[in-house]
């Protein structure tokens, strides 16, 4: 009784903007528009959302740009985590600049970057002319687009999953890296023998959030690119926003939400239990 | 040999940092420097004065940055002053109060963590438009008053405080809202401002959600308005002017993350999920 009563404002809430929006959205999937504003029920949105090529392009990118932010970004940040892990200033100060990023919005990064891009005068071209490097339409160049976005995505959350490495860091005891020491283990082994598998349950959470960004964040596409060219820098959540937002077809923004939320839920049910781990590793 | 290697190895770590440096070297620099200097030192990264603040005075007065500062802050304060109430009653029942399907029900919450507002942005827009609460600064808040994570903070939080203080209160005669907000929340003082850091940074830089459930100029926060102000500005190439909006967008929370730098990374790592 007391339990129901305290539980009941959060309730509440989850009910009205989590759990009753994905009932809302499958039965909207699932409802077709007709001749004369008719509703009837089938699967013709699924039908026209898999026939959409540009859902099948926005599916794919999004693969790729999971794959091409969680690779480098994770793996940086576990470098980044080993190197700077010490106590001098310059470690400290090191650390601040690689973690900084993570507390600037998606959208001021991206602001930053449309200039570090810019064909020609830009940051990046400018430099790289230094170089004798020709200059390139980071974001306009269909080849080329994508992997810009993901490598502002890189560099704005490397330092958060760095922060989670450095927690993790802390709990290895140190004895058992000495013992090694002793035994005559030298870095590399002691990094990837007694570390990294200790690290284990820190790159799987680090791993899963990574993958949960990679899914719930497009706001760098919708200022940069908004999802060009040609298709190039589109993902799943773009699209759903150039849906409803753009094209106003609820229907398939519906059924372009419930395959997202169906790729959330299966991740959910591997990961639910180290999210829940990683979330008090601390504690 | 051996000393080498370490030698390189720190170099190339203290290159990577410093290279990880460099958009915010760009932002300070190039919106220090004179709104009329030449096209062709627009991105040198060394500093060469004079400096003004021409950019930052261009910047405050085409966008709307007090209005855009009053709305961010309202939409943070708020959504933190109800979570703050919400999060601590739910957190209690999970944490001290045995009742059938606990186990499931708090599963049931943590589900929130994976289904973020920004993914259900088409059902949770027409609930809005049926509230009557489509462009409104009330309407932006509303998904976030319950907070999963915050829901677990609080419980771990309260789990760590022995049972002896809450007794002590029920032998006077307290009673449990009494004992919640009375006698633990001083005590989960740590919980709360951990929760608050990562609370108030996470909507500080929200954009997709505040982008889709309000359209009037008068209801922007500051990444709605930084992205229509760049835009116009990039029409214009007024790169200094974007780096001081980019600036006056970030400072408040580069501030505070280098001024309790201890105190944010515990928050994050603590945290994990906004």
């Amino acid at each position: 009784m007391t339990a129901g009563l305290l539980l009941l404002p959060s309730a509440v809430f989850l009910l009205a903007f989590t759990y009753w929006p994905v009932v809302q959205v499958v039965i909207g999937s699932f409802a077709e528009r007709g001749f004369r504003g008719a509703t009837h029920w089938g699967f013709g949105n699924y039908a026209r959302l898999f026939a959409d090529p540009h859902f099948g392009q926005a599916l794919w990118n999004n693969a790729l740009y999971a794959a091409g932010t969680i690779v480098p970004s994770v793996g940086l940040a576990l470098l980044f985590a080993v190197g700077l892990r010490d106590n001098t200033r310059l470690s400290a100060a090191l650390r601040t600049l690689v973690a900084l990023p993570l507390l600037i919005p998606l959208v001021a990064a991206a602001a930053l970057f449309v200039f570090i891009f810019l064909p020609g005068g830009g940051l990046l071209d400018w430099y790289l002319a230094k170089l004798g490097v020709a200059s390139h339409n980071w974001l306009g160049d269909p080849s080329l687009a994508l992997g810009s976005i993901i490598a502002i995505t890189v560099w704005k959350n490397t330092g958060y999953y760095m922060l989670f490495f450095l927690a993790g860091l802390a709990g290895v005891p140190q004895d058992v890296v000495d013992a090694a020491k002793i035994d005559g283990a030298n870095a590399p082994q002691r990094f990837f023998h007694i570390t990294l598998p200790l690290l284990g349950p820190t790159i799987g959470f680090v791993t899963v959030i990574a993958l949960l960004n990679a899914i719930t964040q497009v706001d760098h596409v919708i200022v940069m690119t908004q999802g060009g060219p040609s298709d190039a820098t589109t993902l799943l959540l773009y699209y759903i926003y150039q849906q409803a937002h753009q094209n106003y077809d609820l229907g398939l923004a519906s059924a372009a939400t419930v395959v997202s939320v169906a790729m959330l839920a299966a991740l959910s049910l591997v990961s639910l239990r180290t999210l829940e781990r990683g979330i008090h590793h601390e504690s | 040999m051996r000393a080498d290697a370490r030698l390189l190895a720190a170099l190339a770590l203290a290159a990577g940092a410093l290279l990880w440096a460099v958009p915010f070297a760009w932002m300070a620099v190039a919106s220090l420097r004179p709104g009329g200097a030449g096209a062709a030192d627009l991105a040198s990264l060394l500093p060469s004065g004079p400096f003004d603040l021409a950019n930052f005075r261009e910047a405050w007065t085409s966008g709307h940055f007090p209005l855009w500062y009053c709305n961010t802050v309202l939409l943070c304060g708020g959504i933190l002053a109800v979570q703050c109430v919400t999060i601590s009653l739910a957190g209690y029942a999970f944490a001290r109060l045995r009742f059938p399907g606990r186990n499931l029900v708090f599963t049931a919450f943590l589900l929130q963590l994976m289904l973020v507002p920004p993914i259900l942005i088409v059902p949770n827009m027409r609930t809005l438009i049926s509230l009557g609460l489509y462009d409104t600064l009330l309407g932006v808040m509303l998904p976030y008053f319950a907070s999963a994570f915050g829901v677990f903070l609080m419980r771990q939080t309260f789990r760590t405080i022995p049972r002896d203080y809450e007794e002590a209160a029920v032998l006077d005669g307290a009673t449990t809202l009494q004992i919640i907000f009375r006698v633990l929340l001083p005590l989960a003082r740590p919980g709360l401002v951990a929760f608050a850091i990562v609370s108030v940074t996470a909507h500080w830089n929200e954009f997709l959600w505040p982008l889709m459930a309000t359209s009037s100029p008068s209801n922007q926060v500051l990444t709605v308005g930084l992205a229509s102000f760049t835009a116009g500005a990039e029409a214009g190439s007024e790169w200094g002017v974007i780096a001081a909006g980019t600036f006056l967008v970030a400072a408040p929370l580069l501030a505070g993350f280098v001024l309790f730098q201890r105190q944010f990374v515990s928050s994050f790592t603590f945290s994990g999920i906004k």
